[in-house]
């Protein structure tokens, strides 16, 4: 296939990189197409995710049921669950990996880079990223930090428990938590591959926007979903290296002596030698990329939105310039806002102040944002495919969360709710859920574009996103509850507090819904496999979308265009577009792609 | 005639081949497009989203009912009032918004799903519409960003006016200590460095500072209603939180620095076991204790309200229940109380002279020493 592409093509684009043959490794394994490092990506990032949501239903039933004896527990946890009781130390770790896994693995790896590799080089019209060899590189060492992370569940004193933000000294001293010993060593080395993961893939996005877009394909024509990718690799690069110091400067304390974050630490007692060191100090380092890692999340799932909503609404994206304008403001906001996790650390009460402000300040284009889906909604012609579902899905969460954090980004407010379930809830919603709903209208949306054309069962994604929705609400919602009342988030259990006694039953009811949104999840499981072997072939365009992917053939190419690659006429939201007299622009079809050049009599409205 | 009849057989057969193939390309068709949104989905499911918009209010309704109750009760503390104040007002925008916002996605959602043959509207700026909806969420979070700063500011002014009690806050895994300032109402030094469990300096202070000798260190706290507490925090192993959701106050305790808080409590525990809604609290919580001492629960006995300081920030395994009594009480109440605890000198610095009359700077390592063999 590839070499008969290849021949038709050969006169136009001098990429002489793809004549080798493959074998089942190049094609499969050590692949540097960028669709297959997409696949990989994604399925690496579900296994993940299936590891964090199994997680966390365990502690949700220790939450629920303190102290009770479930056979799950002996049959998963084994010696930490003595007499299938779940042990403190492990209920921690569970919180940890949960938070770990889903930040990290899932939504940053798991979405940004399976939908950046696909969508890049498909939507700018390149034939692949600039640099294939790169492209898999980065996958392998997200590969390898995985491994690293799974592995590190399994050693002795178990895993990493200090939290997914690993404070120390908590997280430095092995003589303060068990988790803190080679759990801790191992889940800063698959860390500190995670981040040359993540820092080479976000280079190549970031080269391939600026140089491989196809002739014609401006900026202010690319599509959103590119400009959420392209924005959200450059914050990748600004901070995640700053994580990368954290950890090592942490390494460096745990094992050889240094003082960058502990002092005076007198435990089991001895005083420690540690002297001048400042943990306060680390929280800075990491939250410096902890606020912006929160938009690296949520960004991608935002520009997906934006797209499969556009398409799917058979209208253009309101505010086009506004979209991008606001993807640029929460950008550069957020590498700003970082201290309004340290209101209450002890830094100095002034610096919380000009957080607040600026804190507040990203509520305005997060607003934009959603008052932008909306108008998008309204006199469309709506097709409530599960993708689009989980689009509204996503608006709603992202509202409901985000409301929340104009209480917990206000340094006052956030005083008494600060570390409770509150918090808990907010990011919950704001973040998590919406962007698992951004990265399931993402799998929905290109499903076909990723296996062959084939399409994902569209009943059982119903099922999917309805369950899902319920249960994610029925989880969230009452969790702000909990939080007002005054219940600190990592709890072992609420036992130990009788003020706490009476919301022991909402703590059941997050918990019933929490298992019944994880088993809908084996819906899309099975509807995700059994779809990759025998989903039925749609159309070339299933969607009727305007974008460049929509314009290869559904067999997977090197190169993705067996000829010349498309040029492009105009932007990627001319949906339901007509003339003056009514008629669309190309008669009987609601939409016109971008490599269709412009009508007579047409004009170039928008933008 | 025979030749006639398999004529019209032939053409008749190839007709229906003809209309067999067309519908089976028809039906091929359908089968191609089985998997995207018809207009009985689109109908279905834009019902749906109408009835989540319904779920979404419902569990509203419902939190606030079932849960409305279990919230803190009012602050008490003076700075809560306006903290509580500020909260209300923040959660009244925010209903405000999510009710509209909520309404106008799914109801969008829900009328103008997809139908055969309507035409969306090309629809893809509005420069006045965007003004509008910048420029709100503008003055909103402004009048919010002020208010909130000013209260922040109040707050965190911590200072010496009023004559402040200053009590010492000091957190190690798993339980909390308070060291009362004495009559100097001045903290004595004090470093982890020094600390001394063989002569239960458990605090390390600093003996050859006079200020240190009238300290008093207590595992319950007690406050004097009405008069200002300047906390002062440390930590001796990792970080730990001081959180005491009644007052709305809550400040980390960092190894290796001192943070501060300060709030004054403004209604005693006596009367707070007395507020409606805390009466109604206790009533609530002592059913469930009784009904699990009926089934024979351990920790079940019959709960009286009582302010507590928790531990907030992740502190290791036993961080779920580290906490401390606390007691607000009157003047009169806390002067009496404070009078019958012992003194730093009187409880440890005298029982180390009569062990080590002479040797000044040897006691504390050979102390050490015998402390770690054990």
């Amino acid at each position: 296939m590839s070499e008969v592409a290849h021949a038709s093509h050969d006169d136009h684009h001098d990429d002489h990189g793809h004549h080798h043959k493959e074998t089942f490794i190049t094609k499969y394994i050590f692949s540097q197409d960028h669709k297959m490092i997409s696949k990989q990506y994604l399925i690496t990032g579900l296994i993940m995710g299936f590891i964090g949501i199994a997680m966390s239903l365990l502690f949700r039933m220790q939450l629920a049921w303190p102290g009770e004896s479930f056979g799950i527990f002996k049959a998963v946890l084994g010696k930490w669950a003595p007499d299938g009781v779940m042990d403190a130390d492990i209920y921690l770790a569970l919180v940890t990996i949960h938070g770990t896994l889903m930040v990290f693995f899932v939504l940053t790896q798991g979405l940004s880079g399976t939908f950046s590799n696909l969508l890049i080089p498909l939507q700018i019209g390149a034939r692949d990223m600039a640099s294939g060899f790169m492209n898999m590189i980065s996958y392998w060492m997200f590969f390898v930090s995985s491994v690293i992370m799974i592995i590190s569940l399994f050693v002795e004193a178990g895993p990493a428990a200090a939290g997914w933000t690993i404070y120390p000294p908590l997280s430095a001293l092995p003589m303060a938590q068990s988790g803190s010993g080679m759990g801790m060593t191992l889940w800063l080395v698959s860390m500190a591959i995670f981040i040359a993961s993540s820092l080479l893939g976000s280079l190549n996005y970031i080269v391939t926007v600026i140089n491989l877009r196809t002739k014609g394909m401006s900026m202010t024509r690319l599509p959103l979903t590119i400009w959420a990718f392209f924005v959200t690799a450059i914050i990748g690069v600004v901070s995640f290296p700053v994580l990368l110091s954290a950890a090592l400067l942490l390494i460096m304390d745990r094992s050889f002596g240094t003082s960058f974050f502990l002092s005076d630490i007198f435990i089991q007692g001895e005083v420690l030698h540690y002297q001048g060191g400042s943990p306060v100090l680390y929280e800075h380092l990491f939250w410096f990329l902890g606020h912006p890692e929160v938009y690296i999340v949520l960004l991608p799932a935002l520009g997906i939105t934006s797209e499969v909503m556009s398409t799917n609404a058979r209208k253009p994206i309101f505010g086009y310039r506004a979209m991008v304008a606001s993807i640029l403001a929460i950008a550069f906001l957020s590498t700003i806002v970082w201290g309004h996790h340290m209101f209450v650390s002890g830094m100095n009460p002034f610096l919380g102040s000009v957080f607040t402000f600026t804190t507040l300040l990203i509520a305005i284009p997060s607003a934009v944002k959603a008052f932008n889906y909306i108008t998008t909604l309204w006199k469309g012609n709506l097709q409530l495919n599960p993708a689009m579902l989980f689009s509204i899905g996503l608006v709603s969460t992202f509202i409901t969360g985000g409301l929340t954090g104009i209480i917990l980004g206000d340094s006052t407010l956030d005083i008494n709710v600060h570390d409770t379930y509150f918090v808990v809830a907010h990011f919950h919603l704001v973040m998590g859920i919406s962007a698992l709903y951004g990265m399931f209208a993402g799998i929905y949306h290109w499903f076909p574009k990723m296996f062959q054309g084939r399409m994902m069962n569209k009943n059982l994604g119903y099922v999917h996103f309805w369950v899902t929705a319920v249960c994610a609400y029925g989880v969230f919602f009452p969790m702000h509850f909990v939080g007002m009342a005054g219940v600190p988030r990592r709890y072992y259990e609420n036992t130990a507090f009788p003020m706490f006694d009476e919301l022991t039953n909402v703590q059941v009811l997050m918990t019933v819904f929490a298992i019944i949104a994880g088993l809908a999840q084996l819906i899309f499981v099975y509807n995700f496999i059994s779809s990759i072997f025998y989903g039925k072939k749609g159309p070339v365009n299933p969607w009727g979308s305007n974008t460049l992917e929509w314009t290869t053939p559904q067999e997977h190419i090197h190169g993705n265009w067996p000829g010349e690659i498309p040029h492009v006429y105009r932007w990627a939201y001319d949906y339901s577009k007509t003339y003056e007299n009514g008629e669309y622009i190309i008669a009987g079809q609601d939409f016109v792609p971008q490599n269709v050049p412009l009508q007579e009599n047409e004009e170039e409205l928008n933008h | 005639m025979t030749a006639l009849l398999t004529f019209t057989v032939l053409v008749l057969v190839a007709i229906a081949i003809w209309q067999m193939t067309k519908i089976f390309e028809l039906s091929q068709n359908k089968t191609e497009r089985a998997e995207i949104a018809n207009d009985s989905d689109n109908k279905n499911n834009g019902y749906l989203l109408f009835a989540f918009l319904v779920f979404i209010y419902g569990i509203t309704i419902f939190s606030f009912a079932k849960y409305g109750k279990t919230l803190l009760p009012e602050a008490a503390s003076e700075h809560g009032g306006e903290y509580d104040q500020l909260m209300l007002v923040s959660m009244g925008i925010i209903f405000f918004v999510q009710t509209i916002t909520q309404a106008l996605l799914h109801y969008f959602g829900y009328k103008y799903r997809g139908q055969k043959g309507r035409k969306a509207l090309f629809f893809a700026d509005n420069d006045r519409l965007e003004f509008i909806w910048t420029i709100i969420p503008v003055i909103v979070l402004a009048g919010l960003i002020l208010w909130g700063l000013y209260t922040w500011t109040n707050i965190m002014d911590i200072n010496e006016d009023d004559d402040p009690l200053v009590v010492e806050l000091y957190a190690q895994q798993f339980n909390w200590t308070a060291r009362y300032s004495g009559e100097d109402n001045v903290l004595g030094e004090a470093n982890v460095r020094l600390i001394d469990i063989a002569n239960a300096n458990i605090l390390g202070l600093d003996e050859s500072d006079p200020n240190a000798e009238d300290d008093i260190i207590v595992k319950e706290l007690h406050l004097p209603v009405g008069r200002k507490v300047n906390f002062k925090m440390r930590s001796q192993d990792v970080l730990h939180s001081a959180y005491m959701p009644h007052f709305r106050a809550q400040m980390n305790c960092v190894p290796g620095m001192i943070t501060q808080f300060s709030f004054t409590p403004t209604v005693t525990t006596e009367e707070m076991r007395l507020n409606p809604d805390v009466v109604d609290k206790v009533k609530r919580t002592n059913a469930i204790r009784a009904k699990r001492a009926a089934e024979g629960i351990p920790n079940s006995d019959p709960w009286e309200f009582d302010y507590v300081l928790l531990c907030n920030k992740i502190c290791g395994k036993s961080h779920y229940n580290m906490q401390m009594k606390i007691i607000v009480e009157t003047e009169e109440e806390y002067n009496k109380w404070i009078a019958e605890q012992k003194t730093f000198k009187e409880s440890v610095m005298v029982d180390e002279t009569e062990q080590a009359f002479n040797t000044e700077d040897g006691v504390d390592i050979e102390l050490e020493d015998t402390t770690s063999e054990e």
